[in-house]
């Protein structure tokens, strides 16, 4: 369980801020997360913010990914062929 | 457990609505037209083939981004028509009004469902007035009925798609279903896209006047894309696949799904038609839907290929494929 | 979709199956505890990407399938008193009890609103002073914190109408429940990742110090889950055994403080009793005696008939993963979405249900 989505903050008033992803905004409690501030970016889940996101860590997650592949590539090293249908 | 009563989601346009109309009202009133299961019954009347259709509405809230119960009321029957090829001729509006409704509301609704048959061209030339006590109805509701035309050349029926033909929708899914949940009570999501309720006669007029040979045409009412193409892979006895990158969605439409659970595929349109024909046609069905009032968005967004027939599937980007169904009853905001 | 459409990239996706396929690992049995893990392994089809390098199974991570049917039939019965609003997450509305369903009963004239957020159970007692509004609080750690929010703004907002029936158990316990249980063979834990924003990671060192079972938190999006699968496979095949966090853009080792401060306030934890895996200690949460005014089992005298299992239903065993869904007799035959059995086919993430739903072409009965 756990749908939760990330949504950017556009304005903050008290424990209460809207909220802002492609089009859809909601007005959502901040009472459950410290520090934020317009323009992070905050998981919301059941209509309260219960995080926020890291575009730091973000980043970071999808470098390292790039780099298995780089590494891969470099090393010349033949994956075995069952990507499912990827291509 | 009891399944005697009626549900809410007997009404929702999945699974338990169609087993609904087939144990109740199909074999209930048993005939050959009715159980071609088409949008509109065709019949053959001093040597026309005439086309009768009938829609009722009870949408919540009465009046939503991009519409209201009137525009809606005008919209379905006249698309319900359109899915046969029909143009439309007359209509018919019954209207069943809550003790205590609001008559500055009622006329807005007028206003709307005229507004709605003017630009398809047609008249309301007959309707009824019902009301009932406070609590028996909430608000409004409008029952209409609509008659056209079919032009004998046309063999448009939801048993004729074929491997091969190409499936295409005149633009983006999903926005009249979440354009009306977001604004209820409890869920307050305000999106930037309204509901896409639209006649669109002139849309299917503009296909047939290109040339096209349309095999099935259907509005994915309730029920959405998934209900609309698994009910034309069962009638036609074949395997439809859909692309995923290439169906249109407003962000608007994916942010509030993915907020909520849903998915675009399941939820109503009322704007949209669901074009199948040869792929040889593609082309030129583009080129007529894209100038077509409502059709800017049109794309090809599926198949029918070899496959199991009656099964809907989805060629997602990540690579598998995988089965799309009806969804069972109406679409339910979820957390887990 | 800033911070999803990233998490779904084809190429990424590639790039990480390409990256499981030259681990050097035996074949594993991987677990995920997260109803929504559940969902999105279906969903995306995930299972066939990675089936040559990993078994993924479901443990008893949907809060509706855990949530036992007495406390279905309890609330089922309160629904039915006068003057009563019971309000509840979408979840909800289809999951059988012994008798009946909050679908059913909204059909037979109990006044039943789903609603999004349990902040609006709360706008609805404020604008319905003349009613009792009853919140059904399922859910696990991420869903935990809002509903003690609300319980504080009902507070606030002087709403004595508001209660809660408080279902909200806590997944390190079932953990512990699954890995000190002899037939459990899983070689890795997919951890929840959103209930991990709230617990952080530390909880569940015991899983790798005590058990030396390989534990990766994830998040929800394709790549996010194969790239768990990616850091569990390294760590079997480098024989080590460790709490890791892939889901480092909503995941903390500390998890969110402030969150668990607001469940302290209105809950302790105390016993519960869950589906399929019978009563586990300090695994739930119950209101405390500061905020028993809001506790719905409190407030009202309700006496629902015996509770009764269904005849032939297994969802018990698919909860604690030692069978595949397929396995249950009635799957895909008497129990379908359509007409569910029991709560692991009409939870919209329960086990079975997404193996129906999203079972690829060929893979149903």
């Amino acid at each position: 369980m756990c749908l939760a989505i990330p949504m950017r903050v556009i304005s903050i008033e008290g424990q209460r801020a809207v909220v802002e992803q492609g089009g859809a905004r909601r007005t959502i409690s901040i009472g459950l997360i410290e520090e934020v501030k317009a323009q992070d970016y905050v998981l919301v889940h059941a209509g309260y913010a219960i995080a926020r996101v890291d575009e730091e860590e973000a980043r970071r997650t999808l470098e390292l990914i790039e780099q298995l592949a780089e590494r891969a590539d470099r090393s010349g090293v033949q994956p075995p062929d069952e990507s499912g249908g990827a291509a | 457990m009891n399944q005697d009563l009626i549900l809410l989601s007997h009404g929702a346009g999945g699974q338990l609505m169609s087993e609904l109309i087939d144990a109740m009202f199909v074999s209930g009133f048993d005939n050959p037209i009715l159980r071609a299961r088409e949008d509109s019954g065709v019949i053959e009347l001093a040597g026309e083939r005439l086309a009768l259709t009938t829609d009722s509405f009870v949408v919540t809230p009465v009046v939503f981004p991009g519409g209201d119960i009137g525009k809606l009321a005008a919209c379905g029957t006249i698309n319900d028509l359109a899915a046969v090829g029909a143009q439309p001729a007359a209509l018919a509006a019954s209207f069943i009004l809550e003790e205590g409704l609001e008559q500055s509301l009622l006329r807005c609704c007028v206003q709307s469902l005229r507004a709605a048959a003017e630009e398809a061209g047609v008249w309301v030339v007959t309707g009824d007035t019902k009301v009932v006590p406070k609590g028996s109805a909430d608000k409004l509701f409008i029952t209409t009925s609509g008659i056209g035309l079919v032009p004998h050349n046309l063999t448009i029926s939801a048993s004729a798609a074929r491997p091969g033909d190409a499936v295409l929708v005149n633009g983006g899914i999903g926005e009249h279903g979440m354009a009306v949940l977001c604004a209820r009570e409890g869920i307050d999501l305000q999106l930037d896209i309204g509901s896409d309720c639209a006649p669109l006669n002139g849309l299917v007029r503009a296909l047939i006047d290109a040339g096209c040979d349309i095999h099935c045409l259907r509005d994915p009412t309730r029920g959405g894309v998934a209900a609309a193409l698994n009910e034309i892979a069962q009638q036609s006895r074949v395997c439809i696949e859909l692309r995923e990158e290439s169906l249109p969605v407003a962000p608007a439409v994916r942010t509030a799904c993915e907020l909520l659970g849903l998915e675009p595929l399941q939820v109503a349109n009322e704007g949209k038609m669901l074009v199948i024909l040869p792929e040889e046609q593609v082309e030129a069905a583009l080129a007529a839907m894209r100038a077509a009032p409502y059709g800017a968005g049109a794309a090809v967004i599926g198949r029918v290929v070899q496959g199991p027939p009656g099964r809907v599937q989805l060629k997602m980007t990540v690579g598998p494929t995988r089965v799309i169904d009806r969804p069972v009853g109406e679409p339910m905001p979820r957390i887990c | 979709m800033k911070y999803v459409d990233e998490f779904r990239d084809p190429r990424v996706v590639r790039d990480l199956v390409e990256a499981i396929g030259r681990v050097p690992a035996p074949r594993v049995r991987l677990m995920e505890v997260c109803g929504t893990h559940t969902m999105s392994i279906a969903r995306y089809g995930l299972r066939e990407l990675i089936c040559e390098r990993a078994d993924l199974i479901s443990g008893p991570g949907c809060p509706v399938c855990v949530t036992p049917q007495g406390e279905i039939d309890w609330f089922l019965e309160a629904a039915r008193l006068p003057g009563v609003v019971a309000a509840t997450f979408g979840d909800m509305m289809r999951v059988p009890g012994s008798y009946s369903s909050l679908e059913q009963e909204r059909a037979r004239g109990a006044d039943v609103r789903v609603v999004y957020s349990p902040a609006d159970a709360v706008e609805l007692a404020r604008k319905n002073p003349d009613r009792q509004v009853i919140f059904f609080g399922i859910g696990f750690e991420t869903t935990a914190p809002a509903v003690a929010m609300s319980v504080l703004e009902a507070q606030r907002a002087g709403a004595a109408n508001y209660s809660v029936l408080c279902a909200h158990k806590l997944i390190p316990p079932a953990l512990r429940a699954l890995v000190e249980a002899p037939d459990l063979a899983v070689q890795g834990f997919i951890l929840p990742g959103h209930v991990s924003a709230i617990i952080g990671s530390r909880p569940y060192e015991f899983l790798a110090r005590e058990h030396g079972v390989p534990c990766v938190i994830a998040g929800f999006e394709p790549v996010d889950v194969l790239q768990a699968v990616h850091m569990l496979l390294l760590q079997v095949a480098e024989g080590r055994s460790a709490v890791e966090i892939a889901y480092g853009r909503a995941v903390s080792p500390d998890g969110n403080p402030k969150a668990r401060a607001i469940v302290s306030e209105v809950f302790d934890v105390a016993d519960a009793r869950w589906r399929g895996l019978g009563e586990i200690p300090a695994s739930g949460l119950a209101f405390n005696a500061a905020h028993a005014a809001f506790d719905a089992r409190r407030r009202f005298e309700v006496t629902p008939p015996p509770a009764v299992e269904p005849r032939g239903c297994r969802c018990g065993e698919v909860l604690r993963g030692l069978i595949a869904p397929e396995q249950c007799g009635l799957f895909a035959q008497r129990c379908t979405p359509r007409a569910p059995v029991g709560p692991c086919m009409v939870s919209s993430e329960g086990a079975c249900a997404a193996r129906y739903r999203y079972g690829s072409p060929g893979g149903r009965a």
